[in-house]
């Protein structure tokens, strides 16, 4: 077995750039420290291209693909049993992560070199940057659940720092605070889902979670509490921190707000790497979710589709195109967690398990792409609002290519690689809940109307004049973008059925043309209404958007989402808990603590005039006291 | 002359001078008055000294010698008491007991 | 010479040289010396400890020497340090050596400051390292009385009633802790022969039961106080508030553990089986201290406030996982002592030095202070990472190992308060970062505060002690948790086997 501890320096390369720009940034110039930080990422991916082919490629020992604990010291003794390590654990999951997120941080890197040019705090940037970096990928090498918490925490904190990086702006401050709080209540979740499972399995161990003799598959217990075993609820609350992390509905308030941030970040965090680390985590546990408790998984594959519905919904309407782009990724989310809830375990059984990391990985390659394109947009007119644009195809060519390019894979036209992976999810539905399957088929015809719609404001629609005449972005920001729009291309053809399954082994992969032909027909009917709607200038998207006003206005103020959850945080919480807990203390608990003093006090001032300094008094009362004895001690005795 | 005048009559005595001074001390004033009550006090426990040796333990003369022992106590006390009523004089131009009440609370 | 008896040697002779110094310069030097060798003196114990234990010395106790000094009720200085005493004076040695330099600028009759300040440190070391329980209770007394000079003296607002009401309840609470002491040494020897106060002897003969339920409120209680028990937290606050720096820094820091040391030390050491029959009251205010406490820091404006109120929260899970009383609940009950210590110490030194510039403690008058005082900035925002349990600092490890452990029990009662107090890590979030947010970040809202200077050097000093230390905690909790989680061995066979009462 090829040794493969030498992954563990893919993390922490990321995490010794950090330190060291994080403490002498603000001594060198500025591009030496996105220097550093790029070069620290690119020695990262290297390392991941390498382990990717030794593994994938290397040859291996018997059937399939095994799953290999390459590195592993103690980090702390909780109980007898239970150990927390960290280590790097390598199977075909962690090593197509690997990939994805070194390859798109190092893309993202490159672009914000030039991105963020002139930008104060440019070196803090980049050390946020590689501290993500870092945390993302300890989470998907992490060898034990406990490991994945740890650098889920610090995930959810290097997002916090870069969405806020603005931090002078106020709606960046809330968006990253909302971003962190949000997921943090979702963790809460999953720590309790982590206490129980570790409980009752008493390891923390994935290796041994997922193993089909171990504790958690073979012995799930029965009913404990409304019908549903321990085990399954524990992996419900787990599923609750990958739904805040992943942005499910409904908890994914943070994300649309979380565009507060620069777009590199946007591009990296928010849309191709850490908002799949829920589809990471279900992924990881999947033998356990798909055996041990298949009504988790049910509720895995409901959240997955109802969230990529509401999505697409509301990114139909939204004007900003960070937002836009946002919905969609929580759309495209949602089509990859309802992949592994309608999956079952090993064998074609496990195609929605394939499709699910299939479409991961293209996604993150096509979303990085729009996102990235979108900055180059932003870049050029220093706007967020597509209201605002049109007709940039001549001023940004090269941008115009990609964001196209981008723009045909999600919407899943054959053969860009959207189409192969979005249609192994659908076949994957259509074989396990037909109500799921016919939701996907309008989200992908959603998914096509949205994007072309954002498409065609951008670069075609009216002609907007410009204060100043936008300019194609810099070669440094470029690069990336073809990378990317290669990668879009022609990632459709990697043979995913073969590397990455839910048993390791490979299987056999048939077109099922009945389902591909009309969901590539339903796509094309989104792009035809899109273009006819928002190629040119026409009243009919406002002629629509009157008839179906309430719809509209519904989607347009996403479900009013926000709304009810200030209300709670603000209304409920604040005023209602945290006030009155606040007046409580003062007032009832000290008050009380202070009553007690001033009992005390009230009666010495009142007792205080035995003490008249009269010494005629004094002797009054002692000679009365004496008499009293000298008539008890005589007569009463 | 033993059992001519009997003891109640020394006690009787003793019990009026030690009321009218105690009835002094809590009455009057004049702080050189208190003091003189104090001395009716401290006399009338000497002739009950006296009298009880003298009835009960005629052979012993322990009565007598703590007669002697309040005398001359009772003198050092009026040295003393006299010293701080001239000092309270000095302080308060006055020997009214009544205005002498710094000690309090 | 017992290197222990140096704890208390080293801050006495430091105090007699303060007496001699004739300027704010020379005490400041003095103090700063005394403490920097104790700040060794605990490495070089930490050191000296673990390394006995690799050599195999498996006693309960190690560095054991015993004086009497008033034969007549057989009081004992004894003296002896485990694990758990190891670490906690490795805290308070840091703690003290932060607070020293965080107090640098005081003018005001700087030496008295330093004499009292170097007493009440010198009272805390002497509890963590005394095992006999009058010696014990007589250095907690000499930790606690400097607090009200400190307070009423060099203190801010309305400093003599916070410094009478901080004073008064704790002494409350130490006459509390004097009936159970006094019960504990009429009952300790059972079954005849002479009474001693010597916790290790006592540990081993068992308190009549009867006792036991008489004395064990008395002895948590009291100790409770001090370790901010709800409903007898309000001290805090108010006294925090009036606090200087430094006074807030050792008195969140390392005097309310004294309370929680002792709650572990003492009552449920010496009192297991009514610490058993009667832990699920306490856990219940525990449990509302955790999620009580959190959620009043959020309502505060005062940054002091803020922090009483989060350490309110904090010590409370200290004191929770103390009563869940199983190897791994204790072991984080210890841990979170000293990582609360260390990370409250760096507030109130932070809020000191924002305060020493802004002259405003209220969190809606300031604002963009980030972009002003960058190095307070980072240091706060460090802090608060810290506070709200990130990993790689101190907080995580604690939270966790205390919830892992509270969650061993089975029973829905434990359950339930478990995820209780686990719920407040979001209430917890979103009080440290709404002042983050409003602190340093936005708009700067007063013009007056563009010219503020970042850190001096001594106040760089304090500051990057204390993050040192929270994050190596963070990084590497092994060799922390492992040194506490042996010398939890014999305390927890003592422990288990015991049957809880519960709610339901």
């Amino acid at each position: 077995m090829t040794d493969y501890s030498y992954t563990i320096l893919i993390p922490l390369v990321p995490l010794a750039v950090f330190l060291f720009i994080g403490l002498t940034g603000h001594k060198m110039k500025p591009i030496v420290s996105g220097l550093i930080g790029t070069a620290g990422l690119a020695f990262g991916a290297i390392l991941a291209y390498i382990t990717a082919i030794s593994y994938f490629w290397g040859g291996h020992e018997g059937a399939g693909y095994a799953s290999i604990k390459a590195f592993e010291i103690p980090w702390l003794h909780v109980t007898k049993n239970l150990t927390i390590s960290l280590g790097s654990l390598i199977d075909p999951i962690s090593v197509m992560m690997l990939v994805v997120i070194t390859t798109v941080s190092l893309m993202v890197h490159i672009y914000s070199l030039g991105y963020m040019k002139g930008e104060k705090g440019f070196h803090r940037f980049f050390a946020f940057l590689s501290l993500f970096s870092f945390s993302m990928l300890g989470l998907v090498l992490a060898t034990n659940i406990f490991q994945m918490y740890i650098f889920w925490e610090l995930v959810g904190v290097s997002s916090f720092l870069l969405i806020g990086f603005y931090y002078e702006k106020p709606s960046a401050v809330a968006a990253s605070k909302k971003a962190f709080i949000v997921t943090r209540f979702a963790d809460l979740g999953f720590l309790i889902g982590i206490l129980m499972l570790s409980f009752n399995t008493q390891t923390f161990d994935f290796q041994t979670l997922v193993s089909q003799t171990g504790p958690a598959i073979s012995q799930p217990g029965g009913a404990a509490f409304m019908g549903l075993s321990v085990l399954t609820w524990s992996l419900i609350f787990i599923f609750m921190g990958g739904a805040g992390k992943s942005a499910m509905f409904p908890l994914h308030i943070w994300l649309p707000d979380a565009m507060e941030g620069p777009t590199p970040v946007s591009a990296l965090i928010h849309a191709a790497t850490m908002v799949v680390a829920g589809v990471y985590l279900v992924a990881r546990l999947f033998p356990v979710y798909a055996l041990g408790a298949p009504d988790a998984l049910t509720v895995v594959a409901w959240v997955g589709g109802i969230s990529s519905l509401f999505a697409a919904v509301i990114a139909c309407t939204q004007t900003d195109i960070k937002r836009v782009l946002a919905y969609s990724t929580m759309s495209q989310i949602g089509y990859m967690m309802l992949a592994l809830g309608v999956s079952g375990y090993g064998g074609h059984d496990g195609l929605g398990f394939m499709a699910a990391n299939f479409h991961l990985f293209t996604h993150a390659m096509f979303k990085a792409l729009l996102f990235l394109g979108a900055g180059a947009v932003i870049h050029a007119v220093h706007n967020n609002d597509m209201s605002g644009m049109g007709g940039l195809r001549k001023y940004l060519p090269w941008t115009h290519a990609t964001f196209l390019i981008a723009c045909i894979t999600i919407a899943g036209i054959p053969p860009l690689s959207g189409f192969f992976s979005k249609d192994e999810i659908l076949v994957a539905a259509f074989h396990h809940n037909p109500v799921l399957f016919y939701i996907e088929y309008a989200v992908a015809g959603l998914t096509a109307f949205y994007m072309f719609r954002l498409y065609y404001s951008i670069f075609w629609g009216k002609e907007t004049h410009y204060h100043h005449t936008p300019h194609e972005a810099p070669l440094v920001m470029i690069i990336p973008l073809l990378i990317l729009a290669f990668g879009s291309i022609f990632a459709g053809f990697l043979p995913f059925e073969e590397l990455v399954t839910s048993d390791g082994l490979p299987f056999e992969l048939h077109t099922e043309w009945a389902i591909a032909i009309p969901s590539v027909l339903i796509a094309l009917v989104g792009i035809t209404v899109a273009t006819i709607m928002y190629r040119k200038v026409t009243a009919i998207p406002d002629k629509i958007a009157g008839s179906v006003s309430h719809l509209y206005k519904w989607s347009y103020h996403k479900f009013y989402m926000d709304e009810v959850y200030l209300f709670v945080t603000k209304k409920i919480i604040f005023r209602f808990i945290s006030r009155p807990i606040a007046w409580f203390d003062r007032h009832v608990v000290d008050g009380t603590m202070n009553g007690i003093a001033g009992v005390t006090q009230f009666a010495s001032f009142n007792i205080r005039n035995l003490q008249s300094g009269k010494v005629q008094q004094y002797a009054y009362v002692f000679i009365t006291g004496a008499l009293v004895l000298v008539f008890i001690f005589v007569f009463l005795w | 002359m033993t059992g001519t005048i009997p003891l109640q009559f020394f006690l009787v005595i003793s019990t009026l001078m030690f009321f009218i001074g105690v009835f002094g001390f809590l009455t009057r004033r004049n702080l050189i008055t208190m003091l003189m009550s104090i001395e009716l006090i401290l006399n009338s426990v000497n002739i009950n000294f006296v009298a009880f040796n003298k009835y009960l333990f005629p052979q012993h003369l322990s009565g007598h010698f703590f007669s002697l022992i309040i005398i001359a106590v009772a003198a050092a006390e009026a040295a003393v008491a006299i010293a701080i009523i001239i000092n309270i004089y000095r302080n308060f131009k006055s020997i009214d007991v009544d205005k002498v009440d710094e000690m309090k609370y | 010479m017992n290197i222990l008896s140096l704890f208390v040697l080293v801050p006495v002779l430091t105090i007699v040289a303060i007496v001699f110094t004739k300027n704010m310069k020379q005490t400041r030097l003095v103090s700063a010396i005394g403490m920097g060798i104790q700040l060794v003196l605990a490495a070089v114990l930490i050191f000296m400890y673990l390394s006995e234990r690799n050599a195999g010395n498996t006693a309960t106790m190690l560095f054991m020497y015993d004086a009497v000094w008033f034969p007549t009720l057989n009081i004992h200085y004894t003296i002896g340090v485990d694990g758990i005493s190891v670490a906690m004076i490795g805290l308070t040695a840091i703690v003290v050596f932060a607070g020293v330099f965080a107090s640098w600028m005081v003018e005001y009759l700087s030496r008295e400051f330093f004499i009292s300040l170097i007493l009440l440190s010198s009272g805390v070391f002497g509890f963590f390292i005394s095992l006999d329980l009058f010696t014990m209770f007589l250095f907690y007394e000499i930790a606690v009385i400097p607090m009200y000079l400190l307070i009423g003296i060099w203190g801010s607002g309305p400093k003599e009633y916070s410094a009478m009401k901080l004073t008064l309840m704790l002494m409350a609470g130490s006459a509390l802790i004097m009936v159970g002491l006094l019960g504990i040494y009429f009952n300790s020897a059972p079954d005849g022969g002479p009474l001693n106060w010597n916790l290790m002897d006592i540990s081993k003969i068992t308190i009549p039961i009867e006792m036991q339920r008489f004395l064990f409120p008395f002895t948590f209680i009291g100790f409770g106080i001090l370790g901010a028990l709800f409903p007898f937290h309000t001290w805090s606050p108010d006294g925090h508030a009036s606090a200087p720096t430094a006074v807030s820094m050792l008195h969140a820091g390392v005097l309310m553990k004294l309370g929680g040391y002792g709650a572990f030390r003492v009552a449920i050491f010496l009192m297991p089986e009514a610490a058993h029959e009667q832990a699920w009251i306490f856990i219940i205010l525990t449990a509302i201290s955790v999620v009580y406490g959190a959620f009043g820091a959020i309502w505060q404006k005062d940054l002091k406030y803020i922090n009483a109120y989060s350490s309110v929260s904090h010590c409370g899970l200290v004191l929770f996982a103390v009563l869940m009383m199983n190897e791994t609940a204790l072991n984080g009950a210890i841990i979170q002592m000293i990582s609360h210590g260390l990370m409250t110490a760096l507030f109130f030194a932070l809020i000191g030095m924002i305060y020493g510039r802004t002259h405003t403690r209220m969190v809606n008058e300031m604002g963009g202070l980030m972009k002003i005082i960058p190095f307070l900035g980072v240091a706060w925002v460090i802090g608060g990472l810290a506070s709200l349990g990130l990993p790689g600092l101190s907080g995580f490890v604690a939270e966790m190992t205390v919830f892992i452990g509270a969650f061993q029990h089975t029973d829905v009662f434990h359950r339930v308060v478990t995820i209780l107090a686990a719920s407040s890590i979001v209430v917890t979030a979103v009080y440290i970062l709404r002042v983050v947010g409003m602190l340093l970040f936005g708009p700067i809202k007063n013009e007056h505060f563009l010219h503020l200077e970042d850190a001096k050097w001594y106040e760089r000093f304090s500051t990057i002690t204390l993050i040192v230390s929270i994050a190596a905690i963070g990084l590497a909790p092994l060799w922390l948790s492992d040194m506490i989680g042996f010398s939890l061995g014999p305390i927890v066979q003592k422990l288990t086997g015991l049957p809880f009462a519960s709610l339901f």
